[in-house]
């Protein structure tokens, strides 16, 4: 049963159709690469998922029952989790306070609670052990390198149990070591049974890491397919138009 | 490979002294430290009881306002109008007291009329999305404009019933021969420090004021918190101008006045980033104390009194520079 089913999804703004008759479902344990020229309706897609924007049209299912979203916070609680584009970092704090920020663990009783940091330390930490990242709980943001800040990012989608993970353009202006640092993350997250939708506009990531692109245009799907199955070619051939569509 | 992942993940990059050096509150409070002791050996009047109990009761005042104005400044915003509330406050305080009610009900209203300029200069900062400075540049006209109102423009002096209770609240020494308003403003100190460092509150506006868009993402309630920090802000004003009314025995309607850039050069001195998601409730004592600790040295050394705000200038722009300094050699 696929974890994600989004079946029949529009959006309009007004008289702009961003999002036309979509339908997508998602394995658990699957990297699906989402890709399109700017404009092809895959922001607008994400957002409804993440409970930004609700649906002109169409159902979404989790887990095979109706999902119905009124603010991010309800994404969250269901188990969906976005890392944004540009991270959403509070260059101030710490890694461990910036994993946390919004759900801090406190301790103590009542109304008399206090931060706990030790346990943030601690739990933060793990994550970054899983994660494979050489990232210090207690390092400032700021001095991080942009593979260390993806972690952080990362490892606040794997503080409670996600189900799915968004990632808005994760590869984009961050070196190539970096890239190779986050697609491993990537693949860890996958790894722990987690479907992770990659948007990217980086053609070679994409063909590395996701096990199915979809492609869009002007608000439709236009391709759904396996990466064994297709080609850079074809795929830069949707997105621009140069192929109509494929089944 | 010797270093494994998770020795490199458990490693503290940072000793407890080269935090300490890395800090504009430790440096400020070495100037303060080395100042008293100069001024100490250079002057007969500076190391008496007398003078040290005129300088931190005079520290307390700016001092109280610089703590609530810390939680402003480390969201990013600031209070202008801080100035004109503790006037308006004091005002509300001496009026209601003239007029033959208690002490307490001074109190409580002084403090109710506090939280309700906060409130106003939060709502429209938060909801309606006004620039802090525009909206508290018009409550500091306003609420001066309101105390005038209250008074009819008069020197407030009896307090009715209750008159030697104010005064002996904010004019006397209740433990060790302190100055009420001093224990008073160590007390709001360790609250403040409390709150900044052991609460989700006060982490949640470190992060608005070091990445407020991504607080908003990640669930922190933005909104509400900015309304409380003009609130505290505003709130401490309060406190202030009832203490204040306490020591001085009168209100006039130019109380505090030009105060609200006082109580900002304390905080910037202390190590508090206009930029924000920086600021310490020590900070904001230190920045008061070398403040007062250069007015009140000028003073015993004999300098022209005209030449106070070159010094307090400097020292701005000085404990700023320290800062800068840091952060060029931070990004060679």
């Amino acid at each position: 049963m696929p974890v994600l089913e989004l079946a029949n999804i529009s959006k309009h703004f007004g008289a702009i159709q961003a999002v036309n008759d979509v339908s997508i479902s998602l394995e658990a344990g699957e990297v699906v690469g989402l890709m399109g020229d700017n404009g092809a309706g895959k922001s607008t897609l994400v957002k409804m998922i993440a409970g930004n924007f609700h649906p002109s049209h169409g159902t979404m299912r989790l887990d095979g029952r109706e999902l119905v979203l009124h603010k991010p916070a309800d994404a969250r609680q269901h188990g969906i989790e976005i890392v944004h584009q540009d991270l959403a970092l509070c260059n101030n704090l710490t890694a461990a306070a910036n994993v946390y920020l919004g759900r801090e663990l406190r301790r103590g009783v009542g109304p008399f609670r206090i931060l706990d940091y030790g346990a943030m330390y601690k739990r933060a930490g793990q994550l970054f052990a899983e994660l494979k990242s050489e990232t210090r709980p207690r390092d400032l943001v700021k001095q991080m390198s942009g593979g260390q800040r993806q972690a952080v990012a990362i490892a606040r989608t794997m503080l409670s149990q996600a189900k799915i993970v968004l990632m808005d353009e994760p590869t984009a202006a961050i070196s190539v070591r970096q890239v190779a640092e986050v697609l491993n993350l990537i693949r860890h997250l996958r790894d722990q049974g987690i479907a992770v939708v990659l948007i990217s506009h980086r053609m070679p990531d994409v063909f590395d890491v996701a096990d199915r692109v979809i492609v869009m245009r002007r608000g439709r799907k236009v391709a759904d397919k396996k990466i064994a199955s297709s080609s850079p070619e074809e795929v830069t051939g949707l997105i621009t138009g140069a192929i109509e569509q494929v089944a | 490979m010797a270093v494994t992942l998770d020795q490199t993940i458990a490693q503290k990059q940072h000793t407890f002294l080269s935090r300490l050096f890395s800090n504009q509150t430790f440096w400020v409070v070495i100037a303060v430290v080395l100042a008293c002791l100069f001024l100490s050996f250079a002057t007969d009047s500076f190391a008496t009881s007398k003078n040290i109990f005129n300088i931190t009761r005079n520290v307390t005042f700016v001092a109280i306002i610089a703590l609530g104005m810390t939680f402003v400044i480390i969201t990013g915003g600031i209070d202008l109008s801080v100035g004109s509330v503790l006037c308006l406050c004091s005002m509300i305080l001496a009026v209601t007291m003239h007029a033959g009610y208690s002490i307490e009900i001074g109190i409580l209203a002084s403090i109710a009329t506090a939280l309700a300029v906060g409130a106003f200069n939060g709502v429209l900062i938060a909801y309606l999305g006004f620039p802090p400075f525009v909206v508290t540049l018009g409550v500091l006209s306003v609420a001066r404009s309101l105390a005038m109102v209250a008074s009819n423009n008069t020197v407030v002096f009896q307090f009715g019933p209750d008159h030697q209770k104010l005064l002996a609240l904010g004019g006397g020494a209740w433990l060790f021969g302190i100055a009420n308003p001093v224990l008073y403003m160590i007390i709001l100190a360790l609250i403040t420090g409390f709150i900044l460092r052991w609460t989700k509150f006060g982490r949640h506006i470190f992060a608005i004021g070091g990445n407020e868009h991504a607080a908003t993402l990640t669930g922190v309630p933005v909104k509400q918190i900015k309304v409380a920090v003009y609130m505290i802000s505003a709130l401490s004003a309060g406190i202030a101008g009832i203490i204040q009314t306490g020591w001085l025995g009168a209100v006039t309607t130019n109380l505090g006045t030009g105060m609200e850039l006082q109580v900002i050069a304390a905080t910037v001195i202390g190590g508090a980033n206009l930029a924000g998601g920086v600021g310490t409730a020590l900070g904001a004592i230190v920045g008061a104390a070398l403040i007062e600790v250069i007015r009140n040295s000028l003073g015993l050394l004999g300098i022209n009194a005209f030449w106070q705000g070159t010094f307090i200038g400097g020292a701005i722009i000085l404990a700023v520079l320290f800062d800068r300094i840091r952060n060029f050699r931070r990004s060679d």
